[in-house]
């Protein structure tokens, strides 16, 4: 048995193939409107690639959370106000989170490790297996997102996932961004930027935060793509998966943790 | 044998009017309650992305999981036969049909967005067992309103036993699909056990039977019609036995969960340290729903005591709520392990403690006004229809083996 069995498998893939469809993916749907629109749908998204992460928790910096509003900015969280009289609790009970940081310590050893979570992009998402109308899918490049036009706001996906990933919209939204539709009683949750990835650009935003704050701890690409540096990175040294028992092969992976 | 007669409920205007105003209150009340949760959106209820299923569910599944056990009456009447029971099958459909839409009006206004009904509805994902459960109470419905028909139709006689056991039947699948809803959620420790589906089965049992004694012997009180003993005391035993079947399972269910190392954690929480779901499940499970009804209902003290069997149906119903409060939301509130061997030191969104609830009054008026749906749906049932017998004194002598 191989120790690093958590790894998608590269070798049986034919990889040309797969670049000259992934590359084709990304120039069938440029500008921003026809990403809005593709959002919600699998439409130009090829299943030769599957995108995914790779967090080195070693340079993740305890303390920073660069990467957390980058995200809340790009997905115009950062615009949702925060009820008024609400206590800091509720509100960080209710406010959507897609992106957190965690800072571990090991019970043994007292190891301090820090980390984002996020959704893992499963590849057998239980949020989507639960899902009474099908709005929580999964899309052919790996990327679990929820189509907020039939999500019914039942919020049995946010009990199926382990990683606590997804987040309830509790109150009106005033304002919002047009690439990051949004609305009250629908469920929503990290979507690896498909906004940005659909309109041909290769790095997600807390990516491009951590390294701006020059971390670089996220590293995110196409994991079937032997010759991507994510693949590579995956293949060079032992990374794990949260909770790899429940067997769900995630997308996003950390090492040193 | 004496033909029963079957006849609507019709009692003095007051006493039955009085009644339904009180129910159609408490109802429209609910429904503000639910307006003003949809109008604002949930920020105004105690959920939480951490605790996501609150008191309305809470209340939407104890019905829903009722609506099935009040069948069994007319199960046991008509499928296994039997004099005792068989008169009162009429009214045992009714009841868990009343119970049944009950539950769903609560499920259905405290989703995010009820007004896509239809999209819930018509559009369904095959793999998710809540698609199923919707297609499982729909069936219910249908089933179970066939199965009336039959009693009461005499044209249609020839189809009692044959629909009684397809009811008999379904309405098993369903509890075991209202149970697979805990059971398909594998990160979370609290519901990661095979015996969820057969004890939420025979909790069916006991919260539905708790409920059809409740409500028979209100409407007879209503009407002024009289019972028999004999007839009460079958009940009541047969309450007994589920009631006793009930506590089984909660221990063997924590036993075996003890006995799996990793689950340790949360069994100390529900059972030693867990607060008020602590509380709840000793109090409210095992002393209210469970101990004090058991010594009522055989203590000889109370033999012919018709007080002591409501007191203890009541017991019954309000022991099986905190059970299923424990069930939904303390199986929340304790904190998924999601790095095992590490202790979290830091997290925004409440990773490794035990999250906080405390539901709102609005959520609790959604809650009752559910009850109030089915309570109200069965007194005009039974004003409507004939389902219940003119006179429920015991049988004569030799009738009943
Ligand atoms: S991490 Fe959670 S939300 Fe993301 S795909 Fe897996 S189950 Fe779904
Ligand atoms: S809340 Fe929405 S996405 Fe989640 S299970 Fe329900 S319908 Fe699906």
């Amino acid at each position: 048995m191989s120790i690093n069995n958590d790894q998608p498998d590269l070798q049986r893939r034919d990889f040309i193939g797969k670049t000259v469809l992934a590359a084709g993916a990304a120039t069938v749907a440029p500008g921003v409107l026809l990403t809005v629109a593709n959002a919600g749908s699998d439409e130009g998204v090829s299943s030769a690639v599957r995108w995914g992460m790779l967090i080195d928790t070693n340079k993740c910096v305890d303390g920073c959370s660069a990467c957390v509003e980058a995200c809340d900015k790009e997905n115009g969280i950062d615009l949702i106000e925060r009820p008024q009289g609400q206590s800091d609790e509720m509100w960080n009970a209710q406010r959507p989170q897609w992106i957190r940081k965690v800072k571990l310590r090991d019970t043994q050893t007292g190891e301090i490790s820090n980390l984002p979570m996020m959704c893992q992009h499963c590849e057998h998402p239980p949020c989507v297996d639960v899902c009474p109308t099908g709005a929580s899918f999964k899309r052919a490049d790996g990327i679990v997102m929820v189509d907020r036009h039939i999500c019914i706001g039942c919020r049995y996906c946010m009990m199926a996932c382990p990683y606590k990933a997804r987040s309830f919209i509790h109150q009106d939204i005033a304002e919002q961004l047009t690439s990051a539709p949004r609305g009250k009683g629908c469920v929503e949750s990290c979507h690896l930027c498909a906004n940005r990835i659909d309109a041909g650009r290769e790095t997600t935003a807390c990516q491009d935060a951590c390294n701006q704050e020059g971390h670089k701890a996220i590293l995110f690409g196409d994991l079937k793509n032997p010759d991507s540096e994510i693949a590579r990175a995956l293949k060079a040294q032992h990374s794990r998966q949260i909770r790899a028992d429940l067997e769900l092969n995630t997308g996003v992976r950390y090492t040193n943790v | 044998m004496i033909k029963t007669q079957y006849r609507e409920l019709y009692c003095s205007s007051p006493r039955y009017w009085g009644g339904l105003a009180s129910l159609a209150f408490i109802i429209l009340v609910g429904l503000g309650a639910a307006f003003y949760m949809e109008h604002n959106g949930h920020f105004v209820t105690g959920m939480s992305n951490q605790i996501v299923w609150g008191l309305p569910h809470v209340f939407a599944i104890f019905l829903i999981v009722a609506a099935s056990g009040a069948l069994n009456v007319a199960s046991i009447g008509s499928v296994f036969g039997g004099p005792m029971y068989k008169p009162l099958g009429r009214f045992s459909g009714l009841l868990s049909i009343g119970l049944l839409a009950g539950g769903l009006v609560v499920l259905l206004l405290d989703l995010g967005r009820p007004d896509r009904l239809i999209v819930a509805m018509t559009t369904y994902n095959f793999k998710s067992i809540f698609a199923w459960n919707i297609i499982l109470y729909t069936g219910f419905f249908t089933i179970v309103g066939l199965y009336l028909w039959a009693m009461m139709d005499r044209k249609f006689e020839q189809f009692k036993r044959p629909i009684g056991f397809a009811a008999f039947f379904w309405r098993l699948a369903l509890t075991t699909g209202t149970g697979s809803i805990f059971g398909f959620l594998v990160a979370r420790e609290a519901y990661d056990a095979a015996i969820m589906a057969p004890m939420f089965i025979i909790m069916s049992f006991s919260y539905g039977l708790a409920f059809f004694i409740i409500t028979l012997m209100a409407a007879y009180w209503w009407a002024d019609r009289s019972i028999g003993d004999l007839r009460l005391a079958k009940l009541k035993n047969l309450l007994g036995v589920f009631v006793g079947a009930v506590l089984y399972f909660a221990l063997v269910y924590h036993l075996t969960n003890l006995y799996v190392t990793q689950h340790h954690g949360v069994e100390r929480f529900i059972l030693l340290d867990g607060g008020i779901y602590t509380n709840m499940f000793w109090i409210g499970q095992v002393v209210i729903g469970g101990i004090i009804p058991l010594f009522l209902l055989y203590s000889p003290a109370f033999a012919t005591s018709r007080f002591a069997i409501t007191v203890a149906s009541l017991l019954v119903l309000i022991g099986g709520f905190f059970q299923i409060y424990v069930i939904v939301i303390g199986g929340q509130a304790f904190p998924m392990n999601l790095f095992p061997g590490k202790e979290v030191l830091e997290s925004s969104f409440f990773d490794g403690v035990v999250a906080g609830y405390s539901p709102s009054l609005a959520e609790a008026l959604l809650g009752i006004a559910g009850v109030a749906v089915s309570m109200i749906l069965v007194a005009i049932g039974a004003r409507m229809l004939r389902v219940l017998p003119e006179s429920l004194e015991d049988p004569a002598e030799g009738e009943c083996v």
